[in-house]
């Protein structure tokens, strides 16, 4: 018996990404004007992603509870701001700007990083330094594949990250009550960055990234508290110097540079020993909390990057 | 026909007092209804304990304003002022009961660790055991036989007003524009308590010539 052949789609008839978007965001629009309606629905462009190396065996959060329960103060402190108050913000067009320690400083376009990264489907446990947690499938590609174009020199010892400021799209930067300082910033060591775990993510449950979880472009650093995953990335710096990341500016005695994922190290105002699993229904479902694991459960892949460390100085 | 209009307007306090109670409560009911039928979002659990603890400062937001309503703007809501001083209590003991029971499924050593270790959680805690003594005497019964000692008792209200001020305060990373409302109304209304021997004093001096 002759096997199924999937009839031969000519490059030409599909569609680019960017104008998929613009199509997208036609017809959002379109929407918006006739029904006075308010989109409740993120609308992402679909991915061509293939199973990654990293798969988490827990059942994924739902797609409905992954996006509308997002800490993103840029756009607002309650967890359902970000759903609500990100649809004016413009994902494309979109360039992220590679510099500092580099041989070969660069920018990129967004949808170029995309066509050119094989994209990988990843499923990692996330725990929010609040003591919740999510399993995601993200789609993107390591960190240390794009750092890898630039060519870091042997002097860079860090990796610094800053997120875009756009007050006129994103109204927690704008108005009297502003939560942090802007832009938000965070920061890795270079062999946790090269590190294969550490993800740019594009992308969750196989389409584009919503506003409210950090499109176009976000970081994921499975075995750290969320808030090391910064989002809606747009430049990205090489330096020798530990860089400052927001929340340790905001408030050090709380937050630190490292933010490993450590159940046995609380957060002064609150245990780290559990954690809720969002996602698991009413308030009757068995299993909603469970403990906290070490590295978050990475401690095979990443415990090595630590030894001889003290993690609760180093916290 | 005096009499009549006394029964009437007796009777009608007596309801709206009852209403209080039964409008006050239904926060409470309808988010629990919701909570246990998925209605209450990505993190039900966490929801609902903010939703109780709100209503909390809430009720004991209003508690407070009562006297200074009536000294100030002439508004009397006096009678009830109890109902709301007892919603403040079971808005308080049901966020506990949610915090123990839903959120922290009963794991007793971690609770307890919890209310010794950490401010934030000792902060609110304190304030609900100093309202069990006030919900307790909260009756006609209580205040004859304290005497003068129920009005020292029940100062204590604001010794939990602070607590559940600072309570609040904690539980968040940053603080909320939200935050500062009421913990700002929650400063006001001790300071107001504070300042106002001083205001009668005065006033009764400016009376003083007139009378005279």
């Amino acid at each position: 018996m002759a096997a199924y052949r999937p009839p031969h789609i000519p490059s030409s008839e599909i569609t680019p990404l960017s104008a998929w978007l613009n199509r997208r965001q036609f017809i959002a629009a379109a929407g918006l004007a006739a029904g006075g309606l308010v989109a409740t629905k993120a609308l992402g462009a679909p991915l061509t992603t293939k199973p990654g190396a990293y798969k988490v065996d827990e059942k994924t959060t739902p797609r409905e509870d992954v996006t509308t329960y997002n800490n993103f103060y840029e756009f607002g402190l309650d967890k359902g701001d970000p759903a609500k108050l990100s649809g004016d913000f413009k994902p494309r067009p979109w360039t992220i700007k590679v510099d500092g320690m580099v041989a070969k400083p660069a920018t990129f376009d967004i949808d170029t990083l995309i066509a050119e990264f094989p994209l990988e489907e990843r499923i990692y446990r996330m725990r929010c330094v609040e003591a919740w947690s999510m399993v995601i499938p993200w789609d993107g590609f390591p960190l240390a594949a794009l750092l890898d174009k630039v060519e870091p020199l042997g002097s860079a010892k860090y990796v610094a990250f800053e997120t875009i400021v756009r007050p006129s799209e994103m109204p927690g930067q704008s108005g009297l009550f502003q939560s942090l300082n802007w832009p938000y910033v965070e920061g890795l060591r270079l062999d946790e960055a090269r590190h294969p775990l550490t993800l740019l993510a594009v992308g969750l449950y196989g389409e584009t990234l919503p506003n409210q979880n950090g499109a176009p472009i976000r970081l994921v650093v499975p075995w750290k508290y969320g808030f090391k995953g910064i989002k809606s990335i747009v430049r990205i710096t090489l330096t020798d110097q530990q860089p400052k990341n927001t929340w340790q500016i905001t408030n050090p005695g709380e937050y630190g540079f490292y933010a490993n994922v450590n159940p046995e190290v609380d957060h002064p105002r609150w245990s780290q020993a559990t954690e809720r699993r969002i996602g698991e229904g009413g308030f009757f479902s068995a299993g909603a909390r469970r403990p906290t694991l070490p590295f978050n459960g990475y401690a095979d892949e990443v415990a090595s990057l630590y030894s001889g460390m003290d993690l609760r100085a180093n916290f | 026909m005096a009499t009549a209009t006394l029964i009437f307007s007796k009777r009608w306090t007596s309801v709206s007092v009852w209403l209080v109670y039964a409008v006050g409560l239904v926060p409470a009911a309808w988010s629990f209804y919701l909570g246990a039928t998925g209605g209450l979002g990505a993190d039900p659990v966490k929801s609902f304990e903010l939703l109780l603890g709100l209503w909390t400062l809430r009720f004991l937001i209003l508690t407070l304003a009562v006297s200074p309503l009536r000294e100030l703007g002439g508004w009397s809501f006096l009678r009830y002022r109890r109902a709301l001083g007892l919603l403040t209590f079971y808005y308080a003991a049901m966020h506990f009961t949610v915090y123990a029971v839903l959120d922290q499924t009963l794991m007793l050593d971690a609770i307890i660790a919890d209310v010794l270790k950490r401010p934030f959680i000792m902060f609110g805690m304190a304030g609900l055991v100093l309202l069990v003594p006030l919900a307790v005497t909260s009756n006609a019964a209580s205040i004859r036989t304290l005497g003068p000692n129920w009005i020292k008792l029940h100062r204590l209200v604001y010794i939990i007003a602070a607590l559940g001020a600072v309570h609040f305060a904690l539980s968040t990373k940053v603080l909320s524009l939200e935050q500062y409302i009421y913990i700002g109304l929650i400063l006001l209304l001790i300071l107001y308590r504070a300042v106002r021997p001083i205001l009668r004093e005065r006033k009764r001096k400016l009376n003083r010539p007139r009378r005279a």
